[in-house]
């Protein structure tokens, strides 16, 4: 495999434009001619599925909700970057670029993310077309919030619910073509596998999650837009059906991974309550704009909050990065959060908890302000907890949140495999070795709106690809592959439930490869994530039948995946000696603390390529070359 | 805590459907209602019987996935909730709790608690959005939108598509859900050109799907998680109104 980034030449800012100008174009009376596979509904899948009908391309949408207004995009609360420098405070595509490499700690490549700050503003025009109703100011223009790792306010939102209305602008627009036939929606279809013919990615394998029924779909090209592997740490702030069964089978196929050990753990969600937890809710980054974050200074003082007195309290954000305090990046946070806790100072059960506390923004801007910019969170978070924000402190712990990892895609966002292509969280592109809030949105919805659209019709204009039949013996393999692996999952019939597997795994994960790992920690996974795995094989019990709604075959055949997924994070995660963004490695850091990069070493993107079932996967190295930012010691100071 | 469960199982789309009860032990009051039915699906599960088949995503309170009838009420009854949010520290130890799926005629069962709600994305693509392709939009700020008109329009598109207006209604009405969409777009200056359009196309598309008619009992607003307000029915019918005179001169 030659991994090949395309990057365009010509100096960084001309670069998209360039690039857009040299690609073919297919005309317009031709584009009907093409079938697209669309899998997935979200902020990428659901932008790109609409847009790519609007040109007139015949477009196949999939999702395994039951309606793709349900993706997990849905759930995004805080907001979306742009560079639109609405509030003159000295933004510009410029300085968004450079906080996403410097947030990213110079790990993403940067003829990409100066092309996601470009787009930028082209996103919130479209939104604010469909119909996105963001923020506004009395006089009736837009407002913005910060988020962290930015001094400027550049984060465009709707309420608390940010996600839900730019999900429900793409999910309108898709169904906008839906109705008027371009696009043929398949909800509550899981892809199974992509199907590969001389070396060309030309069509996928499904089942559909109600009659069961396995069956296989051409096309000219296949886009995977299926989200993050968050869940592989099982508790997380992922949806509970997010999954990585889309680019793990495609890797299978030939689209090597990039970045598996590039997790984020985010700051502020609510602090694990007990085994029973099926997931962890997130309480917004933004609270962050106004909420301080505090633990005693004193070891195991458990006395109320609210009768600690302010010399007793240690607002360490606040005193370790006096820059950015409160809205330090999400890596530099989380790590600082599990220090305290580490030092005997966490607060509530378990002592795994920090303060994040609104007295002060409430005695400033009034308990009305307050109410408005986040009611919904502190609603939230009153159900979960039972507790009263407006009056105590909320209390938040670090967790698993978003996955900087992805398929390897060139800048075109295809894969290793031609004609396979990859958007969202599902790809690797642009965040580095770790996102910065609000970026995931303008991500998704850059690759879907305005850069698929550009390069899918290069691709078909170059390529002249013989068209896809669902007759070729490729798709008759996957289809029994297909079968063959979900009979098997049902005929196991041991003593282990799927989801006791699952929360096993994510407990290996979680200790040995979650927000410090050692060598010592990773090789210790290494040896039980597959022992794990082959008692699942032995011992799952999977109830039911194929030809029905099956929530636990569902569920098994993603654990499933899981298992092998989490091998290779793991793997990379142990190659990478050297601390970065959301990858902390115990043994490389500053003697105050701070994650030790070598870019002497490890400036590269790690790309896994599958050698088959018994070989291990081999390590291909894509350099990361700086031809516009310095790569500085990231300090937040 | 223990808790006895009246549940609706039904083996699929065909079959006629019965309540059966399950005992739910050792409950912690920190549960949600969907971990509390985790925890008995595992029972079930370690018994060799097939789990109880529900809906969910998120389990925040957003993708509008669950749907379920908790004793009578859909979501359970506390205000502003879906069932993910519901917890178990609001029952009462020992109570026996019924759990059925939404009941109406355009939302069928598939399974169990789960149901078909196709027909709330087919009124949306009859024409619940703003035509506009991507691409050649105006800058952001060039139609300056006044805050109040701006947050009311909000307020309507907060509906998460969940249903349970549908299945709290003695008729089985969408009105709640199609007024949200109809006033979300048709408050704002962008969707004002297709407001009349709009308005009659999702309407015929709501009718063709066979939910009932609204006589404004408001039970759905009553179970709302997010608390769309009545209102909006009120100003879909006088768009309604305007559009069809708008037709008939
Ligand atoms: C709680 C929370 C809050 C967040 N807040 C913010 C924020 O404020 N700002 C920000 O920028 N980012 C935020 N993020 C991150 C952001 O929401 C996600 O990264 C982003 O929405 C992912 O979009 P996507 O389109 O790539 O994937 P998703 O929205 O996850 O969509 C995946 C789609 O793929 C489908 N799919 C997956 N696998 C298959 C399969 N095998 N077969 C068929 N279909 C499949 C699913 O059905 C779904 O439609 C948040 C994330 C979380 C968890
Ligand atoms: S599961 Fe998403 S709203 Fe309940």
């Amino acid at each position: 495999m030659k991994l090949d980034a395309k990057i365009p030449p010509g100096p960084l800012a001309q670069k998209w434009e360039k690039h857009k100008f040299d690609m073919k174009l297919v005309n317009p009376a031709n584009k009907r001619k093409f079938d697209v596979i669309v899998v997935g509904s979200g902020l990428a899948g659901a932008s790109a599925a609409a847009t790519m009908a609007e040109l007139g391309y015949k477009v196949k949408c999939f999702c395994f909700q039951d309606s793709p207004r349900r993706a997990h995009s849905i759930a995004a609360q805080g907001g979306i970057n742009a560079a639109k420098n609405y509030q003159n405070d000295g933004d510009s595509v410029y300085r968004l670029f450079y906080d996403t490499i410097k947030g990213g700690d110079f790990r993403a490549r940067e003829a990409n993310v100066y092309r996601l700050a470009q787009v930028s503003v082209n996103i919130i025009d479209q939104c604010v077309a469909q119909g996105v109703p963001f923020a506004r100011e009395y006089g009736g223009l837009l407002t913005n919030r910060s988020f962290g790792g930015a001094q400027v306010s550049r984060t465009f939102y709707a309420r608390g619910q940010t996600g839900q209305q730019l999900l429900l602008g793409a999910y309108q627009a898709l169904s906008r073509q839906i109705g008027n036939g371009n696009v043929k929606m398949y909800p509550r279809t899981e892809m199974l596998d992509v199907v590969v013919i001389d070396g060309h990615a030309k069509g996928i394998i499904v089942r559909d999650l109600v009659t069961g029924e396995i069956s296989a779909h051409a096309g000219d090209a296949v886009v995977l837009a299926t989200g993050g592997y968050g869940n592989v740490f099982y508790l997380s702030t992922n949806a509970k059906g997010c999954n990585v069964t889309a680019t793990w089978r495609a890797y299978k196929k030939g689209a090597a991974f990039a970045n598996p050990c590039y997790t984020q753990i985010h700051p502020t969600c609510i602090p694990v309550s007990g085994e029973h937890q099926s997931k962890l809710t997130l309480m917004s980054e933004s609270l962050r704009n106004d909420g301080r974050v505090w633990v005693p200074k004193k070891k195991g003082d458990t006395r109320p909050p609210d009768q600690i007195p302010e010399e007793e309290r240690d607002y360490f954000l606040e005193r370790k990065y006096p820059s950015f305090g409160n809205l330090a990046p999400r890596d530099i946070s989380s790590r600082a959060a599990k220090e305290v806790c580490d030092e005997g100072r966490g607060v509530g059960p378990g002592g795994l908890g920090v303060y994040l506390d609104f007295k002060e923004a409430i005695k400033r801007l009034g308990l009305e302000t307050v109410k408005e910019r986040y009611a919904n969170l502190f609603d939230m978070y009153e159900k979960i907890t039972g507790e009263n924000a407006y009056e105590t402190p909320m209390r938040i712990y670090p967790a698993v949140h978003y996955t900087m990892g992805g398929t390897w895609v060139d800048y075109n966002l295809m894969s290793s495999v031609p004609g396979l292509f990859v958007l969202g969280e599902a790809n690797f592109s642009d965040h580095g070795a770790n996102r910065l809030g609000a970026s995931a949105l303008m991500q998704g919805l850059a690759d879907g709106y305005f850069i698929l659209p550009y390069t899918i019709g290069n691709y078909f204009a170059s390529e002249k690809q013989p068209k896809s039949d669902v007759n070729h013996p490729e798709f008759k393999l996957a289809l029994d592959n297909v079968k063959a692996l979900t009979k098997r999952l049902l005929s196991i019939n041991g003593k282990r439930t799927v989801s006791s597997f699952h929360r096993e795994l994510g407990k290996i994960m979680w200790e040995k490869c979650g927000m410090a790992r050692t060598a010592a920690s990773l090789k210790e996974a290494l040896t039980r994530i597959p022992e794990l795995r082959a008692e699942f094989w032995k011992n799952v019990k999977v109830t039911g039948e194929n030809a029905s709604l099956n929530q636990e075959l569902e569920a098994a055949g993603r654990v499933a995946d899981f298992l092998e997924f989490a091998e290779l994070l793991c793997l990379d995660a142990l190659t990478r000696e050297e601390s970065c963004g959301g990858h902390f490695r115990v043994e490389h850091q500053f003697p105050d603390g701070e994650a030790k990069r070598d870019d002497e070493h490890f400036a590269f993107v790690s790309a896994w390529e599958y050698q088959g079932p018994s070989k291990p996967p081999l390590l291909h190295k894509e350099p990361l070359v700086y031809e516009e930012v310095h790569m500085s010691t990231r300090s937040y100071k | 805590m223990n808790f006895t469960l009246r549940v609706w199982r039904q083996k699929d789309a065909n079959d006629t459907g019965a309540m059966v009860e399950y005992a739910a032990k050792d409950i912690i009051a920190d549960m949600s209602f969907l971990e509390m039915l985790d925890v008995v699906n595992e029972g079930l599960i370690a018994k060799g019987e097939e789990p109880i088949a529900f809906d969910s995503d998120c389990r925040e309170g957003i993708c509008g996935t669950c749907s379920l009838v908790i004793n009578g009420i859909a979501h359970g009854g506390q205000r502003g909730t879906t069932a993910c949010q519901l917890h178990m520290r609001h029952f009462e130890d020992g109570q026996t709790i019924t759990i059925e799926p939404w009941r109406a005629r355009a939302f069928p069962v598939l399974k169990d608690l789960v149901t078909d709600r196709g027909a709330f994305d087919r009124i949306v693509q009859a024409g619940g959005f703003i035509s506009v392709n991507t691409g050649g939009t105006p800058d952001a700020n060039a139609i300056p939108v006044g805050k109040v008109e701006s947050d009311k329009a909000m307020d309507a598109a907060a509906c998460i598509g969940c249903g349970a207006c549908v299945a709290a209604c003695k008729n089985a009405s969408a009105m709640l859900f199609v007024a949200a969409k109809v006033s979300h777009l048709n408050l704002l200056p962008q969707g004002k050109v297709e407001k009349d359009k709009r308005v009659t196309s999702m309407v015929t598309q709501m009718d063709a799907e066979g939910f009932g008619n609204c006589t404004v009992t408001g039970s759905c607003e009553a179970v709302c998680p997010k608390e769309i307000s009545l209102n909006f029915i009120a100003r879909m019918n006088r768009d309604y109104g305007v559009a069809l005179l708008k037709a008939s001169t």
